[in-house]
């Protein structure tokens, strides 16, 4: 099938890569309106406090001040989740972390907002602060929601499927193991920005840098009280998202609130230091593992404990709970499987989804205690991947269905590209190779609010000219799904990517596309892009066909023109049948749609990691590290990705390149560190992310397993290759120096520590050894899918 | 803030702009001028994406103070086309893929044009070397340095 694609499986630049190099692609920043304002927030000086009084009439009357708001004018709590509308645009009674917006102003220019922001006397009541995961846990801090004092919990999950403790009797070895994954954030280089215009006929337009138009425009009709009919929301391109712009934002609201109450546009743009308040990166999250394996390495139950400090609000927290304990089968066979996991709050800035979202902490743990078992055992650390590798067409334990899965293939890839097996063991001490695997899910495949309707929509219009224009709400953040869109189209047709003219991201003209998050992009719009493209063509189809009096199915669109079977230059050009396909029925619209199939298991909490289809990740990492410093080198990553199949090769390698990128970032030095409740670097100079001196050769081995859900068989590549990275970067540094870093980042002192413990006859081990004796609710026992049995697969 | 003239030569056109002590060259571009394609990540001098050149070498305009410019030629990426005609460097950025958000793009180009000019053939390690200052969080680098090789290679034809 691959052969008779013309532009599927081609490389090629971003439809609109000229724009961006030339330097000329629009963000939010860069907009400007007449007589627009300049909106800034003051941030909460304290974690933890009642506000008593603000004061806002020394900025009021500052002269080129044109609005002062606060949480009294924007009452209305909202967020990203229904089951957590927790949060205000600008704190109303309390503020709960340092950094939390209190009050908005509007002026002529910046020097004036920010006087304005000084003046502005916020009298606050000090409460105790809860700065960590004990702190949380324990019985007399007070409530950061509520009132009164105890545990601070969020939620919290406890599943059982199948029979964990007969799985554990059964068992030949039994590990247990903790681990610790530091929080971190994602420092997209273009900082937040919204720019709000109200218009006097009622209507309120809304530029914003956010993956999720969708949830926005939901947001402002629900704390504005204002139907979403006169509300437009509008993505320009997004200078980077990784998640970072996947909740409605407080300078979002704020900025609209600010152009209604003074009448003209009104832009907020973030600077730097807010952008580490406003967060919502990755999760802390400790971590408990209990696995039994049969002395040939197979696994025989898994218990898998977690526990997510997720700040001050909800956000995402709920699903990121969840997703740590959903995916760990979507890799291995677990026949047995017990998940218990409790987030809370704490008076920090808000954790919520960054690319992985809840599962790079749990593949961390469970791919480095493989490696361990596997040594274990006397195991080849591929080996024991290999022998637990979930196979296509199969139901995992927690009713996750697989379909298309070239797990196996990644792994022999990527051993074989790096000469894994030759070399774990045998380099010189100081130099190592690690090995890790991960999947990810190509959308969610619910909707965060339920409902039956389409997760995404595409429509597109042919003029008569045979001109396309392709409509979708879907925000191109970097990842390139405009260009996706065009491919699938113009593949549909017969025409170039470039010959498309792409229309994204407006909730006015464009149909509903959930948003860019969850890796649902290619697959879900991909899909209704497939279908709309379906329909123009068989609607161009028949009116040739009528014309040259032959079955449609004869036809071919290719190279501009719609041919007759393999008869090159047959038929006509593209712009001719338009306008037969227009006289002949009508104007050439046509929309299309995609919903996932019904996926969810029969448990509370299922929702959480069904998708349409997995995507599969190995890689190898190869590194030297300094046994004296500590200091990690990376020399080279082997990379094989199962995305199904590759829509554009060269963008497929680059959201595998930035995957390992993020992943090593992650891995070598960025953590969300904090003094207390106090960040301790909110900028670049203090959070380091790597630069082109940390980067090594990535090697990117794209495998096709053709999903047979999938838009010409794509699946995701976004997220999925940033999750082995990191637990392939702790095995080599074992591998290198004998030592274990069970938790993030792997820094100079924690090797150098690891290396002076070993030196002194210890394991060499650094990392948390103990998880608070916390006590999950009662298990929910969930029965294995049906079909599932002593085969284990089901299909 | 007492506000005074200045005059400065940006991709070939002389601008003459009043501007306080305290102006930095990003808000004189981006605000005065509405030169938009040169972008901000940190206005600390901490993340490269900012970067213009001056007198043909690369600074951080955000933290570059108007009044230091005075006279001296600035290029932005507004400049670095022949009109309509793109740099080696754009076009090659664009084919290799090597912008995915494009937010680091501009500033990236700028530092990649001052190394060509100085060195018209740089190795690898020269190349990590002189885009080292310039953040990007989407690309994994690799792209951005196979491009400012396939524009040094072209340029050398």
């Amino acid at each position: 099938m691959a052969d008779t694609f013309t532009v599927i499986g081609r490389p090629g630049p971003r439809v609109d890569a000229m724009e961006q190099t030339m330097g000329r692609a629009m963000y939010t920043d860069d907009l400007k309106l007449p007589g627009m304002l300049v909106g800034r927030l003051l941030p909460s000086t304290q974690a933890h406090a009642v506000i008593k009084s603000i004061d806002t009439s020394g900025a009021e009357a500052l002269d080129g001040v044109k609005a002062v708001i606060t949480g009294a004018d924007l009452p209305i709590t909202y967020g990203i989740l229904p089951i957590s509308q927790d949060e205000n645009a600008l704190a109303t009674d309390r503020v709960r972390y340092i950094g939390e917006p209190v009050a908005a102003v509007a002026a002529i220019d910046a020097q004036t907002a920010q006087r304005a922001l000084d003046l502005i006397d916020v009298r606050f009541e000090p409460l105790d602060q809860v700065r960590t995961l004990d702190e949380a846990l324990a019985h007399d801090l007070p409530l950061i929601h509520g009132e009164g004092e105890g545990q601070n919990l969020h939620r919290s999950a406890a599943l059982e499927f199948g029979d964990v403790d007969e799985g554990f009797g059964a068992a030949d070895h039994v590990r247990e193991d903790v681990f610790f994954y530091k929080g971190s954030t994602h420092t997209a280089l273009e900082t937040h920005a919204a720019l709000a215009s109200y218009s006097a006929d009622g209507k309120l337009t809304l530029w914003s840098s956010t993956q999720v138009p969708h949830y926005v425009h939901r947001t402002l009709e629900k704390v504005l009280e204002m139907p979403s009919g006169r509300i437009r929301v509008i993505a320009p391109p997004v200078g980077g998202g990784f998640g970072g712009k996947t909740d409605p934002f407080s300078h979002e609201i704020a900025a609209c609130k600010l152009s209604m109450v003074t009448g003209r546009p009104v832009k907020i743009t973030l600077n730097r230091e807010e952008v580490f308040y406003a967060h919502r990166g990755r999760h802390p999250v400790l971590m408990w593992v209990r696995t039994g394996f049969e002395s040939n390495g197979r696994i025989t139950a898994m218990h898998f404990k977690t526990f997510l400090d997720g700040g001050a609000y909800g956000s995402y927290g709920v699903a990121t709970l969840y997703y740590t304990g959903a995916l760990q089968t979507s890799t291995y066979q677990i026949p047995n499987y017990r998940f218990e996991g409790v987030r809370v709050f704490t008076n920090k800035p808000v954790c919520g989804p960054k690319r992985g979202h809840g599962t790079p902490q749990p593949r961390f743990a469970l791919e480095c205690q493989l490696d361990k078992a596997a040594q274990d055992l006397g195991i080849d650390p591929a080996a024991i991947r290999l022998i637990n590798a979930v196979e296509p067409d199969s139901m995992t334990v927690n009713h996750l269905r697989i379909t298309s899965c070239a797990l196996t293939e990644t792994i022999d890839r990527v051993v074989e590209a790096s000469g894994f097996s030759s070399k774990h063991g045998e380099l010189p001490r100081g130099r190592g190779v690690g090995l890790a695997v991960g999947a990810y899910m190509s959308g969610a495949g619910l909707p965060i609010y339920w409902n039956d309707m389409p997760q995404s929509e595409v429509q597109i219009k042919v003029d008569r000219g045979g001109g396309v224009t392709v409509y979708s709400m879907a925000a191109d953040i970097g990842q390139g799904s405009t260009s996706m869109l065009a491919t699938v189209v113009a593949e549909c047709l017969g025409l170039e990517p470039s010959d498309m003219n792409m229309v994204t991201a407006d909730t006015d003209l464009t149909p509903v596309d959930l948003g860019s998050y969850s890796s649902r992009v290619t697959f879900m719009a991909g899909n209704a892009a497939l279908d709309a493209g379906d329909r123009v063509r068989n609607r161009v189809f028949t009116a040739v066909a009528d014309k040259l009096g032959i079955d449609p199915e004869e036809l071919v669109a290719r190279h501009g023109r719609i041919e007759v079977g393999t008869d090159s230059g047959s038929g006509m050009p593209w712009p001719e049948a338009v306008r037969l396909a227009v006289a002949a029925s009508g104007p050439l619209i046509e929309s299309g749609s995609y919903r996932a199939p019904e996926l969810a298991g029969p448990y509370r909490g299922s929702g959480v990691g069904i998708s349409p289809a997995y995507s599969y990740s190995a890689c190898v990492v190869e590194l030297w590290c300094d046994p004296d410093t500590g200091m990690v080198s990376i020399e080279r990553v082997w990379l094989a990705h199962d995305i199904g199949r590759a829509i554009n090769p060269l963008l497929v390698e680059g959201q595998i390149e930035g995957g390992v990128y993020m992943g090593l970032g992650e891995a070598l030095f960025e953590e969300h560190a904090f003094r207390g409740a106090l960040h301790k670097g909110p900028s670049f100079l203090d959070y380091k992310t790597p630069t082109t001196l940390d980067m090594p050769p990535v090697e990117c081995i794209i495998v096709e397993s053709d999903d047979p859900e999938g838009p010409f068989g794509a699946k995701e590549v976004g997220q999925g290759p940033l999750l082995p990275v990191i637990p392939a970067v702790a095995n080599a540094i074992h591998d290198a120096l004998g030592v274990r870093i069970d938790e993030t980042p792997f820094t100079p002192d924690k090797i150098v520590a690891a290396m002076r413990d070993v030196s002194r006859g210890g394991t060499g081990r650094i990392g948390p050894d103990r998880v608070p004796d916390f006590e999950f609710p009662p298990l929910t026992r969930v029965e294995p899918p049906d079909g599932f049995g002593a085969g284990f697969r089901a299909s | 803030m007492t506000d005074g003239i200045i005059t400065i030569p940006i991709n070939g056109e002389k601008h003459r702009i009043a501007v306080s002590d305290n102006r930095t060259l990003l808000e004189v571009l981006r605000e005065d001028l509405s030169m938009t394609g040169t972008k901000h990540g940190c206005d600390l001098g901490e993340c490269g994406t900012c970067t213009v050149l001056l007198d043909g070498q690369p600074v951080l305009s955000c933290v570059t103070l108007a009044r230091q410019v005075d006279g001296r030629e600035v290029t932005t990426i507004e400049g670095l086309s022949d009109g309509p005609d793109p740099d080696a460097l754009q076009t090659a950025f664009a084919e290799l893929g090597a912008a995915q958000c494009g937010y680091c793009t501009p500033g990236m180009l700028l530092s990649a044009r001052s190394l060509l000019d100085h060195n018209s053939d740089p190795t690898t390690d020269e190349i990590n070397q002189a885009l080292s200052g310039n953040l990007c969080r989407c690309t994994g680098y690799s792209k951005i340095i196979s491009a400012v090789h396939l524009a040094a290679l072209r340029s050398a034809d």
